[in-house]
């Protein structure tokens, strides 16, 4: 027999009945895995949470500004106030308007990259999604900083193609608009949504990608023409996709709290406040408390996300 | 799946749109590294040149930061990819009461917004009074990596063909020799892929880390703070298109490794 295809000799001793064990007991050998992971994440992560959670009940001595470990319902009082409620009505409509543009942004991509891209030209197409989805947030958003300074790129190209009447009609709009586009909310959404495309290309092809081309044929045969097709089959097929892809862009918009620090208004957003509250006030229980406002708005999302299918699309 | 070979124009147009949407920024970040001007962000350059390559290339503060983003990725790496494989192993094709529970456990992390991963383990800190250390760091990083790596190694598992296993138990081999003859060499690519994003993911993070690193200065916090108050532009750009360049390897080496394996499909 050829030597280098003998097999390892079986051995024994205490490994060899190890092994056994586990594999007559698959129990056993779940419970050897897991373990690991989720004391990590048992005691770690959900410890955490519940530390969260332990603190927004938790109040701050006015007088010594420590933290008194006493039940107190004061942090969320304070929530309801008109200011807090201003900033999580500002945070939820803000994701809410990044979700619905990345979605019509990243919808022909889609479409394109899953029924007609082919080869090479799909694995480009895939790879030019995937690099800035993973490459450096901080520099992309530097980018920005460049792109939509008033002396950058942006106003430049307006004054080039003598549309400067049309960024200033931009700038001047109320609430939206600024000084510059850095200092505005319309440049703090373009960065949003610039941000979180990539979260809602791949789900969409991923479920565009799945529809049997039959179905459209089949659509077409029938009398439906392309937009008609595009309504009645396309659209519903596609939307667990879309609702994947917007639990990504709705829950990263509510988090952040750097892209509206370093580009928009001084308008705050739900990130900024809970960072500011543990950070410059040192006030972490009502930190916490704000904290659980997210949380609660994107349980909701997720509830309804997962009625829509969306996690068979992850 | 059939595909046309036409698209309609209209289709053409929005598409490679939304790409140079993606791209041109990027483009733009490596242009300004050559720019001459130092004051503002003027557009387009005045001049090129490349002396700031020099001039960063000498800033202790900027390699201190690079060293400690290093450190950090590595450990929070080397921790995730034993969880993560872990957790595929078991979760891969088992399967159990709770073992939806376990996989939303693990995408939670970066499925909530970084401020809640962030101010969750802040208080955990300041509720045990554990001070901050470069521990608190990878703990935070650790814990969100380790879903990359599951995602990896679960989308590979599930490509193995189990007959494989069932030969080598079959010939002999004990369950250790499996995994090590049969199981590792084969998961072998994806945990690495994992790995990479891993690091690219731990080696940019910045929005937890401001929670967890006290007065520590990773290469993220290094960055943030030039962009909250810019005084050193022509630095910050080059080390912009560091950034870019450090993480579009790993990216690029975990798409090549992966390439064959399906995306993750329930």
């Amino acid at each position: 027999m050829n030597p280098s295809l003998a097999l390892p000799a079986p051995r024994g001793g205490a490994l060899r009945r190890l092994s056994d064990l586990l594999y007559a007991r698959r129990s056993l050998l779940l419970l050897a895995l897991l373990a690991p992971p989720l004391l990590w994440f048992g005691v770690i992560y959900l410890g955490s949470l519940f530390a969260l959670l332990a603190n927004a009940f938790f109040g701050l001595d006015d007088f010594t500004g420590q933290v008194v470990r006493e039940f107190t319902l004061k942090n969320f009082v304070e929530l309801g106030s008109p200011a807090n409620r201003d900033v999580v009505i500002r945070s939820v409509t803000m994701a809410v308007a990044v979700t619905l543009a990345c979605t019509v942004i990243a919808f022909p991509l889609a479409y394109y990259m899953a029924r007609h891209a082919t080869g090479a030209l799909k694995a480009l197409l895939y790879i030019a999604v995937m690099l800035p989805l993973w490459s450096s947030y901080l520099v992309r958003l530097y980018a920005w900083k460049l792109l939509l300074a008033r002396e950058g790129a942006i106003s430049w190209l307006a004054k080039e193609l003598h549309l400067v009447w049309l960024l200033e009609a931009v700038l001047s709009l109320p609430s939206i608009g600024g000084p510059s586009l850095s200092f505005s909310a319309i440049g703090t959404f373009v960065v949003f949504v610039y941000m979180w495309l990539p979260f809602m290309i791949l789900p969409i092809q991923a479920a565009i990608e799945r529809i049997p081309g039959s179905f459209l044929e089949a659509s077409s045969d029938l009398g439906a023409g392309p937009v008609l097709t595009f309504r009645r089959v396309v659209l519903p097929l596609a939307l667990p996709g879309v609702a994947a892809g917007s639990i990504f862009t709705f829950s990263l918009t509510l988090g952040d709290y750097i892209i509206p620090q370093v580009i928009g208004d001084s308008t705050r957003y739900i990130g900024q406040v809970v960072y500011m509250q543990q950070g410059v006030a040192g006030n972490v229980p009502f930190a916490a408390a704000f904290s659980l406002v997210p949380i609660v708005v994107i349980g909701v999302y997720l509830y309804l996300a997962k009625r829509m299918g969306a996690f068979d699309a992850l | 799946m059939r595909s046309s070979p036409t698209a309609p124009w209209g289709l053409k147009v929005a598409a490679w749109g939304a790409i140079a949407f993606l791209h041109i920024p990027l483009a733009l970040i490596i242009l300004y590294a050559f720019s001459a001007e130092d004051k503002s962000y003027v557009f387009p350059p005045p001049a090129l040149t490349t002396q700031w390559f020099g001039v960063a290339w000498q800033r202790e503060d900027v390699w201190a930061a690079i060293r400690l983003s290093f450190e950090v990725a590595a450990w929070s790496t080397a921790i995730a990819v034993v969880l993560g494989a872990l957790a595929a192993a078991a979760l891969a094709r088992a399967s159990f009461f709770g073992r939806d529970a376990i996989s939303l456990l693990l995408i939670l992390p970066i499925a909530l917004p970084g401020v809640v991963t962030g101010i969750a383990l802040r208080s955990a800190y300041g509720t045990l009074e554990i001070p901050f250390s470069f521990w608190t760091i990878v703990i935070g990083h650790a814990t969100f990596c380790v879903v990359v790596v599951f995602n990896n190694a679960v989308a590979r598992l599930r490509r193995l063909n189990p007959n494989l296993i069932e030969a080598s138990m079959d010939l002999g081999a004990d369950g250790f020799q499996t995994v090590r003859h049969i199981i590792l060499p084969q998961l072998g690519s994806a945990l690495l892929a994992g790995a990479l994003l891993a690091f690219a993911l731990s080696f940019d993070e910045v929005i937890v880390t401001t929670f967890t690193a006290g007065q520590q200065t990773t290469l993220p916090i290094w960055m943030l703070q030039e962009l909250i108050r810019p005084r050193q532009r022509p630095v910050t750009n080059v080390v912009a298109v560091v950034i870019i360049a450090l993480t579009f390897i790993p990216i690029l080496a975990a798409y090549w490794l992966t390439r064959a394996d399906e995306p993750v499909h329930r």
